[in-house]
């Protein structure tokens, strides 16, 4: 990969994915939007006659707002599938509040003596309503939109957690990757949507509403909804549907291999790998990229392609840790290492089904396996100093930063703290060139392609080699970051592509290759 | 032409409005006056339906208001409020119009009466256009006229209408308003809580308190004859000028040719002469202390 690639290369590069993107998040926001004004006002005018509901609504949609947005996506997956459909709804949810909040605020601040000599005067409650408190409110009733508007085109880049597309795609892809531009050309089009967006309607919201006719602001209205649906993501044309990762969207070792070396052609969909097991498992992806000790392997009884031209590389994890720790805490390193050999990858996918599935705390997981394994020793009391334990975000991370919490407390005089949750490849390893934490676990192909960025010959070279992959990040870590890879932990987690084992079966699909001949095949 | 009857209103516990019936003859000024509280604002909303009376009927020309649809009842109404009610999205000219366009006028017409309202109460046309933000109160007050005056209607419902403005405002709007001919032919029913306005502009003036009416009448026999201690009491303060106000000269001075001059508006009118004719303020003065012994 070519590290020096500015960023106006990426965008022009990339620039189908970046419009299609583009199209994609001003279809959601603006389709989210449109629905969330047609039912917000109404009921912002319902609360303002009925003022014993104004309390409940305003509560109802004001806890609307406060659920987290992914949270609020993975809820509505198992009722909408994944796609545009949960985005739209969770976008609708979020819009609700201010709108439903600044149409009631703007009614019920309009001068009662200006509604009482509208009434006095012989003018109906409609006519009141459109021609009084309608026009009055309309510079509130915009500011609700216009935040609504805001907060959308933000909460519009979780879609692509679900496959809905939109520009977060790259921004998610790139914090994957590692790599900035992609990260820019993602979150600066959505920063100039938001700006733009809000300044369009700031003119609206200047319009004087009583001199023009309501047919000016009805028709465009409408024009833009119908046009919004044109710019979703139309999908699901061909025999199947592939759901992967933005990170194994972007990578030579992903999908870009799969069409190199496979020539695989199958139409895909971006999606977060907290809800792609599962979106398999119920049939809505029927092959996912998924890791192969993941322990939703086991629970959705997916198999895994065999991996026959080799373009995975090896994934076996080993903590990096700074020099300057081990140089501190010379025992360390002994500790560190006492966890190599006992895990392979069956043992990895069966303590990642306790947590995943079975709910069990990395805790408890880890504990039991230590006791199991007779390595757990009570704690020590501590005063030698503190390691920071970090981890990415996902069950595998958290168990292997609880297995090495109890060896070093067990055998050091080290106290330790966990930063788990560090979200992706980047994330982490800046916490750790940063200072901000002593090692994570990490994987040799991760650090071999993401982090070193090898030229393609290298790539070529090394793809599959399990030692020579180790040695290259062992030796490119140590001259680049001064971070040492220990022994590696035994077990390889590395990419792979799943099926349901059902349908794996009944199409007599076992490699890659095979996969490719079936989609080729007609 | 306005016939109250026995009306109740209740809101909640408080009996606002407690069985009161009174009657407005065409053309007259009938005047509700009290303080704050005492019933009349709900007894004057109650004669276009902006209140809905518990029990009672209000009469209209002999009909029962119950009887017909309010928008098109208030249409009928002339109503003037105390905060004026202009729309404040709407300019002067906008604001006018409302009840005629709601009866679907011709805009030529609309034009036409605007006009000529606007040269009746001394209203600057290039106001026409601007925002009532942009007015006085008393310019304000005044258009709020215009608008209820605009489609001619033969009763007048004014709620406090000089209220909000400060005191040497009130005074001239309201002679102002006394003088124009558009109400001298109106039945008007009109709050306030102000008695020399009451002395002022009523015919006749229906003392309220509590709910109930303490009395009915002409100025003149609230001052002179009063029904009970709470209406002697309410005008003890200013006494000598509502009498002064109630009493025309020509009650005093039969030769006295005009027949709608208070003693306090011709003592206005001597006290301004460069030369005062000392002898012409003392034969009033002393017809008037005649007049009170009688």
């Amino acid at each position: 990969m070519d590290q020096t690639q500015s960023f106006w290369q990426f965008v022009i590069q990339q620039s189908d994915k970046l419009w299609s993107q583009t199209w994609a998040h001003i279809g959601l926001t603006l389709i989210s939007l449109v629905i969330a004004i047609l039912i917000a006002v109404p009921v912002g005018i319902l609360i303002t006659r009925k003022q014993k509901l104004s309390g409940i609504v305003l509560g109802f949609a004001g806890i609307l707002q406060t659920i987290p947005s992914i949270a609020l996506l993975g809820v509505l997956i198992p009722f909408l599938g994944i796609g545009p459909k949960p985005a739209i709804l969770a976008l609708f949810l979020y819009a609700l509040l201010p709108i439903i909040r600044n149409t009631y605020t703007g009614i019920m601040e309009v001068n009662p003596a200006v509604v009482d000599a509208a009434k006095g005067m012989g003018m109906s409650r409609w006519q009141i309503l459109m021609k009084v408190e309608l026009p009055l409110a309309f510079p509130v009733l915009m500011a609700g939109i216009r935040t609504a508007t805001v907060i959308n085109v933000g909460v519009a880049t979780l879609a692509a957690y679900i496959a809905a597309g939109g520009l977060g795609e790259f921004i998610f892809g790139g914090i994957a990757l590692n790599n900035s531009n992609m990260i820019l050309a993602g979150a600066i089009p959505a920063a100039l949507l938001a700006i733009l967006l809000d300044f369009l309607l700031s003119l609206v919201q200047k319009l004087n509403l009583k001199s023009i006719r309501i047919s000016y602001l009805v028709l465009p209205f409408i024009f833009i909804t119908l046009s919004s649906f044109y710019l979703l993501p139309t999908q699901i044309g061909g025999k199947m549907l592939g759901g992967f990762t933005p990170e194994f969207m972007g990578r030579e070792d992903g999908y870009l291999g799969l069409k190199k070396t496979y020539k695989l052609g199958i139409e895909t969909v971006v999606i977060s790998d907290a809800v792609m097991y599962k979106a398999a498992f119920e049939k809505k992806l029927d092959v996912i990229s998924g890791y192969s000790t993941d322990g939703r392997l086991k629970a959705y009884d997916l198999v895994i392609l065999k991996d026959d031209k080799h373009i995975f590389p090896p994934y076996y994890a080993a903590p990096v840790v700074r020099q300057e720790v081990l140089d501190q805490h010379p025992e360390l390193e002994g500790v560190l290492n006492l966890l190599s050999g006992f895990i392979n990858d069956s043992t990895m996918t069966a303590l990642n089904y306790k947590v995943d599935q079975l709910k069990e705390t990395p805790e408890k997981v880890a504990l039991d396996f230590a006791k199991a394994h007779h390595f757990y020793k009570p704690a020590r009391v501590p005063g030698k100093g503190t390691i920071r334990i970090g981890s990415k975000i996902f069950g595998e991370q958290y168990i292997l930063a609880q297995l090495y919490k109890i060896l070093i407390r067990g055998n050091t005089d080290l106290d330790v703290i966990t930063k788990t949750g560090l979200g992706g490849t980047k994330i982490c390893f800046d916490a750790l060139t940063n200072n901000q934490i002593d090692f994570y676990p990490e994987y040799t192909g991760t650090g071999f392609l993401v982090l070193l960025k090898p030229d393609r010959k290298t790539i070529n070279r090394l793809a599959g080699d399990v030692k020579g992959v180790y040695s290259y990040v062992s030796d490119g870590f140590k001259q680049q970051f001064n971070i040492k890879w220990l022994k590696p932990i035994g077990f390889n987690n590395a990419y792979a592509l799943m099926m349901r084992r059902e349908q794996a079966q009944s199409l007599q699909i076992e490699t890659i290759t095979d996969l490719t001949n079936h989609l080729n095949q007609n | 032409m306005i016939k109250a009857e026995n009306l109740i209103r209740k809101f909640g516990s408080l009996v606002a409005v407690n069985d009161i019936s009174f009657e407005v003859k065409e053309g007259e000024n009938l005047i509700l006056l009290g303080t704050s509280g005492c019933g009349k604002t709900t007894t004057l909303r109650m004669i276009n339906r902006l209140i809905e009376p518990d029990s009672g009927t209000v009469f209209i020309d002999g009909v029962d208001v119950r009887t017909r649809q309010p928008e098109e009842l208030r249409r009928g109404i002339g109503y003037v409020l105390q905060n004026h009610g202009l729309f404040p999205h709407y300019t002067v000219a906008e604001n006018i119009a409302i009840v005629p366009r709601l009866l679907k006028w011709q805009p030529t017409d609309i034009r036409k009466r605007a006009d000529e309202l606007f040269h009746k109460l001394n209203l600057d046309p290039v106001l026409a256009d601007k925002y009532p933000a942009a007015l006085s109160g008393g310019q304000q007050q005044r258009v709020g006229l215009a608008r209820s005056l605009m489609v001619n209607p033969p009763v007048l419902l004014m709620d406090e209408p000089f209220g909000a403005l400060d005191n040497l405002t009130r005074i001239s709007i309201r002679k102002e308003f006394k003088a124009l001919d558009e109400l001298v032919k109106k039945t008007v029913i009109m709050v306030t809580h102000d008695v020399q306005e009451a002395f002022e502009m009523g015919d006749r003036i229906c003392l309220m308190d509590q709910g109930q009416i303490k009395q009915i009448g002409t100025p003149e026999e609230l001052l002179f004859y009063p029904a009970n201690d709470f209406v002697a009491d309410f005008f003890k303060e200013q006494r000598l000028q509502l009498e002064l106000k109630s009493v025309l000269v020509c009650e005093l001075l039969p030769e006295y040719s005009d027949r709608t001059v208070s003693v306090w508006e011709r003592m206005e009118q001597l006290l301004q002469r460069d030369v005062p004719e000392g002898s012409a303020i003392e034969d009033l003065m002393s017809a008037f202390s005649a007049y009170k012994k009688q």
